[in-house]
C-alpha cells in the first residue's frame, strides 16, 4: 500500500476532477490566464488533467495594457509549451478613451478587467471560464462556490447560489447564462507556493527580489516599469531589492522589500511576514466589502 | 486576550527553510463541520483556530480590532466572528447565511472547515457543508445544554454520514468551568445520539472564547482527561483513506483520445486501488476486460488508490464512455432504474411528485421521477409524518425511478466504513430553471427494478401502425380552461375519421371521471394526471392510432415529459391560445366565475400558473381563426408530416 495521499495531492485530484468535469458538460470552455502564480498553476494542473491530450480549451488573458513586461514576456511562452491557443483581448473603448490608472483610478479596472473581460466572453461565446481565485484570499469569495453561475449579463448574486454537494457540480444553464470556474478555491497561498516548489513551475521573475527603479505613494511602493510611470514633481525613482506577492497592472501593484531571490526564500518570508497577500492591491481598498461589490458586477 | 506567542512562528522556518518544506509536503487533508446555532460561538471558535494556528495577519488583526470596536459584540475584546463572517448583509444582520469555507494548518494537517448557519431555514446549507465533511463539532453553549437546534445538527451529520462527530461543549468559561454542567450535557447528549444511531462521539470541554482545551489542554479542566480539540482534529481517520479498503470504482468522467493511439478513461478513484493487470468490469454494460496502464502526467503509476485523478487504458477495445462506471470485475456494483432514497429540498418551488428532473450521481446524468414520499422526517423531533411533497428544507424519504439504469451503491456503508458520497450521493436538477433543487441518499435498489423485464414483442409498434396505413402521433392540445380546445379536438377527430383515420380523443374532463379520479386540482395532483395521461397516449400510439388530448396542461414541464416518452417527431403540441380576459368572457361551463368568488381554488389563469409554450408546433389564435379553420390546419399539419 503506498503512502496516504498529502494535502497537495488531494488538492490536485480536486481540482483535475474539476476541470475535466467542465470539459465533459460545457460547450465552449476558456481558461482566464492573467500570468499571476495562481494562473500558473492552474494552468499546470490543466496540462494533467488532460494529459496525454493538451487541454481542450484556450487560455484568454483580458489585457488592461498595464501589466508589467516581464508578464508579457512569460504569457505567449507558457501557452506555447502548454499546447494551447491564446486569446488576448483589450477592451477597444477603453484603448480609445486612454484609460490610465493614473488618471481613471477604479474606472481604470472597471473598463479594462470588469467589462474586458465580459465583453470577450461575449465576443466568443464562452459559456464556462476558469479563474484561478482561491477561497483564502478575501471573505467575499470564501462563500463562492466552484462553480458560480452567471446571469446573461454576467452578475453574481451571491444570495441564490446552487448547493454544492459531495463531487457533484451542477453545470447546467441556459442559452447566454455562463459559469465562471474555480479549480484552485481550496487551495492556500502556502499551498500555492509549495505546489509551485515541488512542480518546479515557471513563474513570472518578478515575484523574486531583484533591485528594481521604484517609487513610494501611499504606503505602497510601485516599480517604475516603463517610461509611461508618471512621476510627480521631485519624485524620483529609487532602486530597492523588492519582489511582488501578486501581479496585476504595474501602476497598481504594491512591492514589498525583499532580498529573497530562491522560492524557498520567498516562501520563507511570506511564512515570516505579517500582512495578508491581498494588501499589495490599491482595487481592495475602494471601500468596505467592495471586492463582494465587484463580483457582482462581473469582476472575477 | 490576545496571545502574543501565538504569532510566534515555527523556529525551523528561519532556520532551514527546506526542511521545513519537505516536513510540511507530507500533511494530510482533513474537512470538517462547526455546527451550532450563532449563540453557541461557532464562528468564535473557528476565528479562534484561525487564530491559534496562525493563519491571521496583522493586517486582518488590525481590520478586525477595529470591526470588533465598531460592531462587535464583544464589547472592547476582539471578536472572532467577525473574521469569519462574509457577506456584506450577513455582517448587518449578525448571522451567516450561507456556507463559507476556511482554510488552516498546523504541522501535521491541513483543515478545510465548513462554517454553516445554524437555523432550521438553512438546512441545505449545513447539509451542503456536511457532504464532504469527515468529521463534525457540535458546538453546545454550556449554559444552555442540548437544544432542539442540536438536535436536529447531529441528524443531519448522522444522515450524510459523518462518523467522527465531536460534542464541543463551549463557554465553559461561564460556568466556571464545572465538571457537573459538563457530565449533564454529555449524558443528554448521549441518550439522544444513541436513539438517532450514532454509536460513538467525543465530548470536550471547551471555550473558544478563551481558548481553553483549543491548542493545549487547560489546566482550567483537571477534571477532563481527554485530548483537547485540535489534536483530535490531527489524529481522527480520513474518509479517504477509509476509501481505500473498498473495492475498485472509477466513474469515467471524460474519454481521452489524443490520437488513434490512445484511448484512455478519465476520473477520479472512487474507491479502492487498481493496478495494471486488474480485471474490471465496465458498468452498467458488464463487459469486462484488463487495466493495461494508469496514466499521469508525471508517468504511469504502479498503482492508482481512492482520491487520486488518472486516465485508465484497458486491454481491449470495449466500449466505455462518460457516466460508465470502471469497477472491480469480481465486486462491481449494481445497475438498477427504481430506488429508494432519502432527500433533503432545497428550492423554494416544491417537489412535484411524477415531475422529470435530471438527477446527477457521479458523472451519470439521467431522467428521474420521484414519486409521492413515504413520509417526512420532523428534523426537530425525528418523527416521520406522511407528506405528499416536501417543501424548502424538508427531508423525505421516497422511491424514484429512472429513464435509464443507474450504476450505483447504497449511501450508507455501515457504522464502521466511509460512506459512499461518489455513487451513492446524486442531486436533482430542475429541467426548466437548472437550479439544484434537491439531494439524496440512496438507501437501496427496490427489488421491482431487478424483477420487472421489460417484455419485448413479436408484433411492433411499427407493424401495428403498418396495419392502419397511418403515421402514429400525438396531437396534444393545450391552453387555458375556455379556450376552445375540446371544440377543435373534436372537429379535428371528426375530418381524420372521415379520411379513414383511427384515432381516439383523450378528453381531460372524461379522463377525470375514470383513470384519474383520485386526483385533484393541486400543483403536484395536476403533474401526476399529465403523466397518467402520457402513459395512455403512448401505449395508444403504440398500438398505432392518432391520439388527441385535450388537457389545459399548464406546465412546460410535464408537456415536455411526454414529450420524450414519445419517438421523435410523435408529438406535436397545439396550442390553442387565447387572451384570459376573452376566455373568462366565454366561460362556458362558469368555471372562471367560480374561481373569483373563491369557490373554485387553483384554477389556471386565477390562481394557479399557466407556462404557454414558446416553440409548439401549431399554434391557434381563437381570435384570428374559426374552429373550423383551425382543424382544417391541425389536420393539413398532420398529414404532411
Amino acid at each position: 500500500m503506498t503512502a496516504s495521499l498529502t494535502h497537495l495531492q488531494r488538492l490536485e485530484a480536486e481540482s483535475i476532477h474539476i476541470l475535466r468535469e467542465v470539459v465533459a458538460e460545457t460547450e465552449k470552455p476558456v481558461m482566464l490566464y492573467s500570468i499571476g502564480k495562481d494562473s500558473a498553476v492552474m494552468l499546470h494542473l490543466a496540462r494533467k488533467a488532460f494529459y496525454p491530450s493538451p487541454p481542450p480549451f484556450p487560455l484568454l488573458h483580458v489585457d488592461t495594457t498595464w501589466k508589467f513586461k516581464a508578464m508579457y514576456d512569460l504569457r505567449d511562452r507558457a501557452a506555447r509549451e502548454a499546447g494551447m491557443e491564446l486569446l488576448v483581448y483589450q477592451n477597444p473603448e477603453a484603448r480609445e478613451k486612454g484609460i490610465n490608472p493614473f488618471d481613471h483610478g477604479s474606472l481604470h479596472t472597471d473598463m479594462w478587467k470588469t467589462e474586458g473581460l465580459k465583453q470577450a466572453l461575449d465576443l466568443h461565446g464562452f459559456d464556462a471560464a476558469f479563474g484561478g481565485a482561491r477561497r483564502d484570499e478575501e471573505k467575499s469569495r470564501a462563500k463562492e462556490r466552484i462553480f458560480s453561475f452567471r446571469s446573461a449579463n454576467h452578475r453574481w448574486d451571491p444570495k441564490n447560489q446552487r448547493p454544492e454537494l459531495w463531487r457533484l457540480y451542477n453545470a447546467r444553464k441556459a442559452k447566454g447564462e455562463s459559469i465562471r470556474v474555480f479549480p484552485i478555491s481550496n487551495w492556500t497561498e502556502l499551498d500555492i507556493w509549495q505546489y509551485i516548489h515541488l512542480e518546479n513551475i515557471e513563474i513570472v521573475p518578478l515575484y523574486f527580489a531583484a533591485p528594481r527603479p521604484t517609487v513610494e505613494r501611499d504606503g505602497l511602493i510601485l516599480m517604475v516599469d516603463d517610461d509611461r510611470f508618471r512621476l510627480k514633481p521631485g519624485e524620483v525613482p529609487v532602486e530597492r531589492s523588492v519582489r511582488f506577492r501578486t501581479l496585476g497592472c504595474y501602476p497598481l501593484t504594491g512591492a514589498v522589500e525583499s532580498e529573497a531571490t530562491t522560492l524557498p526564500e520567498v516562501i520563507q518570508e511570506m511564512l515570516l511576514t505579517t500582512t495578508s497577500e491581498r494588501q499589495g492591491r490599491a482595487i481592495d481598498h475602494d471601500q468596505a466589502a467592495s471586492m463582494e461589490k465587484k463580483k457582482q458586477e462581473g469582476y472575477f | 486576550m490576545a496571545n502574543p506567542s501565538s504569532y510566534e512562528a515555527d523556529a525551523l522556518i528561519a532556520e532551514d527553510i527546506d526542511a521545513y518544506l519537505e516536513r510540511h509536503q507530507h500533511k494530510s487533508l482533513l474537512r470538517f463541520i462547526t455546527c451550532g446555532s450563532v449563540d453557541d460561538g461557532k464562528s468564535t471558535l473557528i476565528g479562534r483556530l484561525l487564530y491559534d494556528s496562525k493563519m491571521i495577519f496583522e493586517d486582518q488583526l488590525a481590520a478586525l480590532e477595529a470591526d470588533s470596536k465598531r460592531v462587535g459584540t464583544q464589547g472592547q475584546n476582539i471578536d472572532f466572528a467577525l473574521l469569519v463572517d462574509g457577506l456584506a448583509a450577513e455582517r448587518e444582520q449578525g448571522i451567516t447565511i450561507d456556507v463559507a469555507y476556511r482554510f488552516f494548518a498546523t504541522d501535521r494537517r491541513k483543515f478545510i472547515v465548513a462554517d454553516t448557519p445554524g437555523h432550521e431555514q438553512y438546512t441545505r446549507n449545513m447539509v451542503t457543508g456536511a457532504s464532504t465533511a469527515d468529521l463534525a463539532v457540535i458546538l453546545v453553549d454550556a449554559r444552555k445544554g442540548v437544544l432542539t437546534q442540536t438536535r436536529r445538527h447531529s441528524y443531519l451529520c448522522h444522515l450524510l454520514g459523518i462518523r467522527n462527530i465531536v460534542l464541543a461543549v463551549n463557554k465553559m468559561d461561564l460556568v466556571d468551568y464545572d465538571q457537573h454542567v459538563f457530565d449533564r450535557i454529555r449524558l443528554a447528549y448521549s441518550a439522544f445520539a444513541q436513539s438517532i444511531g450514532i454509536t460513538h462521539f467525543t465530548p470536550i470541554p471547551i471555550s473558544g472564547f478563551v481558548g481553553d482545551n483549543i491548542t493545549a489542554k487547560s489546566d482550567k479542566t483537571p477534571w477532563y482527561d481527554g485530548a483537547p480539540l485540535m489534536e483530535l482534529l490531527e489524529t481522527v481517520e480520513i474518509d479517504a483513506e477509509a476509501d481505500r479498503a473498498k473495492a475498485f470504482r472509477l466513474p469515467v468522467q471524460w474519454v481521452n483520445r489524443p490520437n488513434l493511439d490512445f484511448r484512455g478513461f478519465s476520473g477520479l478513484i472512487a474507491g479502492g486501488t487498481v493496478k495494471p493487470g486488474d480485471a474490471v468490469r465496465i458498468l452498467p454494460s458488464g463487459k469486462t476486460s484488463t487495466v493495461a496502464r494508469v496514466v499521469t502526467f508525471d508517468g504511469d503509476l504502479e498503482q492508482g488508490v481512492a482520491g487520486q485523478s488518472v486516465t485508465l487504458t484497458l486491454a481491449d477495445e470495449v466500449d466505455c464512455s462518460r457516466g460508465d462506471v470502471i469497477a472491480a470485475a469480481g465486486d462491481p456494483p449494481q445497475a438498477a432504474d427504481q430506488f429508494e432514497a432519502t432527500i433533503v429540498w432545497m428550492a423554494d418551488e416544491e417537489m412535484l411528485p411524477g415531475r422529470s428532473y435530471w438527477l446527477k450521481l457521479g458523472t451519470q446524468t439521467v431522467t428521474a421521477n420521484v414519486q409521492q414520499p413515504k413520509y417526512q422526517v420532523n428534523v426537530n423531533t425525528m418523527e416521520h409524518t406522511a407528506a405528499k411533497t416536501l417543501e424548502l428544507n424538508a427531508i423525505g424519504v421516497a422511491n424514484l425511478s429512472t429513464d435509464r439504469p443507474l450504476v450505483f451503491e447504497a449511501y450508507d456503508a455501515g457504522a464502521n466504513a466511509s460512506p459512499n458520497r461518489d455513487l451513492g450521493g446524486f442531486i436533482l436538477i430542475d429541467k426548466f430553471t437548472n437550479a439544484t433543487v434537491a439531494a439524496g441518499m440512496i438507501h437501496f435498489s427496490l427489488r421491482r427494478a431487478q424483477n420487472v423485464h421489460w417484455q419485448a414483442t413479436d408484433i411492433t409498434r411499427e407493424a401495428r401502425a403498418g396495419a392502419m396505413r397511418q403515421k402514429p402521433a400525438v396531437l396534444w392540445f393545450t391552453g387555458l380552461s375556455g379556450a376552445g380546445k375540446s371544440t377543435i379536438a373534436n372537429l379535428v377527430e371528426k375530418k381524420l375519421a372521415r379520411m379513414n383515420r383511427h384515432t381516439f380523443l383523450l378528453d381531460g374532463d372524461n379522463v377525470r371521471h375514470g383513470l384519474n379520479r383520485d386526483l385533484g386540482f393541486t400543483d403536484a395532483d395536476r403533474v401526476e394526471n399529465i403523466r397518467r395521461v402520457g402513459e395512455v397516449a403512448k401505449l395508444m400510439t403504440d398500438a398505432g392510432l392518432i391520439v388527441i388530448t385535450a388537457f389545459i396542461s399548464p406546465f412546460r414541464a410535464e408537456r415536455e415529459m411526454v414529450r420524450q416518452m414519445l419517438p421523435a417527431g410523435e408529438f406535436i403540441e397545439v396550442f390553442v391560445n387565447t387572451t384570459l380576459a376573452e376566455a373568462e368572457k366565454r366561460d362556458v361551463k362558469g368555471l372562471y366565475a367560480k374561481a373569483r368568488s373563491g369557490q373554485l381554488k387553483n384554477f389556471t389563469g386565477i390562481d394557479s400558473p399557466y407556462e404557454a409554450p414558446d416553440d409548439a408546433e401549431i399554434r391557434i389564435d381563437t381570435t384570428e381563426l374559426t374552429p373550423d379553420e383551425a382543424a382544417d390546419r391541425i389536420v393539413d399539419y398532420l398529414l404532411d408530416r
